[in-house]
């Protein structure tokens, strides 16, 4: 079947130029013409790509990017005199920038570069934790964290006694609030929270539960890894301690990812990994270290996926946060609907608000069984446990099956997977 | 088409939709549990031998359709064979799944050919073959494996997070 056929099916798109005469402020094709990896067939099926939410497709210019810059800039930072280390080392500082001015960082020196959203908490766990967090404090996670975010502060828990207190979630994956708040008490030291769950797709009202621990001297760590690539992240505005967030969730490569963090609390801290570009002076007596955010920045970092990242950042503010959010929200909104009408088939997770994560189970089929027979059709979902085991035993679930959308998916790719669903579901009957 | 398109064919959804020997066999005098902590699934495989032979076979547990059609087509295999002759089975099926060993050359496991395709989705691999690892394992009376653990062969580093 045509994507054509699929497109009469759709509801029709609000920003339709033809319909309107206006120009569309957000075209899905035009998007898509970016992303060359969009073009592919799979099973001689055309790619419908659902599964952002693990890792989302990068754009031809972030791709140029990469080239350009191994083709005529590299060198290594912060180091030599020579012409490539210069030019490598003020594009490196450049996209330090750019990824500033994405999330509203007051600073650039706030923005650490890490090798992704789990080594960004680890640092936090190690810099932060290790120093401030003792024996008998707490630390207050939630329900719906990935395992990123759980087992680092339980190694940190087991070296140092500390206690570990889960905020529980209600039957739509919401975080309950008044919940959270009565865990605080004296020995409460440290708050670590997702943006956004990547297994049910629930917005947390962050902000609040920010002021909230905030008004009681707490810190508070946000994992931003789902919310950066759906909608504009300001963290001065939060008022958060720690945002900390993934390249290749936000059309970039892998391997880099930002730790964000106030600058009065990194100075604070211990640093995470020893190494060059970390020290000011080393002898065999005493090493002191530099200043943040290079202090936390040890060794030679991953320069072509750090500038590539920025690239990526300029490549999503040119499209609009807010367009993305859009135009994600309404495909999340069809998508939804649509599974709805389908018996037997039931979606974990009605937060109120939602990003673009539909997670999924059918009635008497296993959710790899899906996720191999959708891949049959071109369809990538995920299926399993989502890193979140938690949140799969509080819905006494082993497994589901994940849609999750970019802004450059569309219409048709919903009724496509809808198909899907049903042709399972025939298979299975 | 890809080999694996058949993959889901009738006589596997036909298995997975009325799995034979389901259950526990009373008095069984050889258990064993299977985990695949990628995905929770989990079966038990009870037996009983009578000297060298199955006498009966039963599994339980829950799991994927692949899964499920690869225990229920195992017991019904190796119901009444010996325990040397169900290892060849194990050691067959194996090969058969991990690519090791070509369809045609299959002697001993019959229509378990159909799983032949499932080496194209390395992912699913471990599907299929945690039911006969689930039997060895009662045969050598461990009481529990799993499909990560350092021991067993089909061990692979595979990206769940």
């Amino acid at each position: 079947m045509s994507f054509a056929s699929h497109q009469i099916a759709s509801p029709p798109v609000k920003n339709n130029a033809a319909l309107t005469g206006v120009a569309p402020a957000f075209d899905v094709e035009r998007v898509r013409a970016d992303f060359p990896i969009l073009k592919l067939q799979v099973h001689n099926k055309p790619l419908v790509y659902l599964d952002n939410a693990a890792s989302s497709q990068m754009p031809q210019t972030v791709i140029e990017r990469w080239v350009r810059y191994q083709t005529t800039q590299h060198a290594n930072i912060n180091r030599a005199v020579h012409h490539l280390s210069e030019v490598a080392t003020s594009e490196f500082e450049e996209a330090r920038r750019k990824l500033q001015h994405f999330i509203n960082a007051r600073e650039e020196r706030e923005v650490i570069f890490t090798s992704g959203t789990t080594d960004a908490i680890n640092l936090v766990m190690h810099g932060y934790g290790r120093k401030f967090i003792g024996a008998g404090d707490e630390i207050v996670l939630t329900t719906l964290e990935h395992h990123a975010n759980i087992v680092p502060w339980q190694m940190l828990a087991e070296e140092k006694g500390a206690k570990i207190r889960v905020v529980p979630i209600n039957d739509a994956g919401e975080l309950l609030i008044n919940e959270y708040e009565k865990l605080f008490n004296e020995r409460t030291k440290f708050v670590g929270v997702m943006h956004v769950s990547n297994a049910l797709g629930t917005i947390n009202p962050v902000k609040q539960m920010i002021a909230f621990a905030h008004a009681r001297g707490v810190p508070v760590l946000v994992d931003g890894a789902q919310a950066v690539p759906h909608m504009k992240i300001n963290v001065q505005d939060l008022d958060c301690d720690f945002y900390a967030f993934s390249g290749h969730k936000m059309c970039g490569p892998t391997g880099i990812g930002i730790l964000y963090g106030k600058a009065a609390l990194l100075e604070k801290m211990q640093p995470f990994k020893g190494g060059g570009d970390m020290i000011a002076t080393v002898t065999f007596a005493k090493t002191t270290y530099n200043t943040i955010p290079h202090k936390f920045e040890a060794g030679t970092p991953p320069i072509a996926a750090a500038i590539s990242l920025g690239a990526a950042a300029d490549y999503l503010s040119g499209i609009g946060m807010e367009h993305i959010a859009a135009h994600e929200h309404a495909l999340l909104d069809y998508a939804t609907e649509q599974i709805n009408r389908l018996p037997g088939v039931r979606i974990i997770g009605n937060a109120k608000h939602k990003a673009a994560v539909l997670s999924f189970v059918i009635e008497g089929i296993h959710p790899h069984d899906i996720g191999t027979l959708l891949n049959q059709d071109g369809i990538a979902v995920r299926t399993g446990h989502h890193c979140a085991q938690p949140v799969m035993q509080r819905y006494q679930v082993a497994a589901t099956s994940r849609a999750s959308f970019a802004f450059y998916n569309t219409f048709a790719e919903v009724d496509a997977l809808i198909a899907g669903i049903r042709n399972v579901q025939k298979l299975f009957s | 088409m890809a080999i694996y398109t058949s993959l889901y064919q009738e006589v596997i959804l036909e298995h997975n939709k009325k799995p034979r020997n389901y259950g526990a066999v009373t008095n069984a005098s050889h258990h064993a549990d299977g985990h695949n902590p990628l995905c929770g699934d989990h079966i038990s495989v009870t037996l009983e031998m009578n000297a060298e032979n199955i006498s009966a076979i039963a599994f339980a547990g829950e799991s994927c359709a692949i899964c499920k059609a690869s225990a229920s087509m195992m017991t019904v295999a190796v119901k009444g064979k010996s325990r040397a002759d169900a290892e060849t089975m194990i050691q067959e099926f194996r090969d058969m799944v991990t690519g090791k060993l070509e369809v045609a050359a299959a002697q001993h496991i019959g229509r378990l050919s159909v799983f032949a395709g499932i080496q194209e989705l390395p992912m699913r691999v471990k599907c299929a073959v945690l039911p006969w690892h689930t039997l060895h394992a009662a045969f050598a009376a461990q009481a529990t494996i799993s499909t990560e653990a350092d021991a067993d062969p089909m061990h692979a580093p595979l990206g769940n997070a």
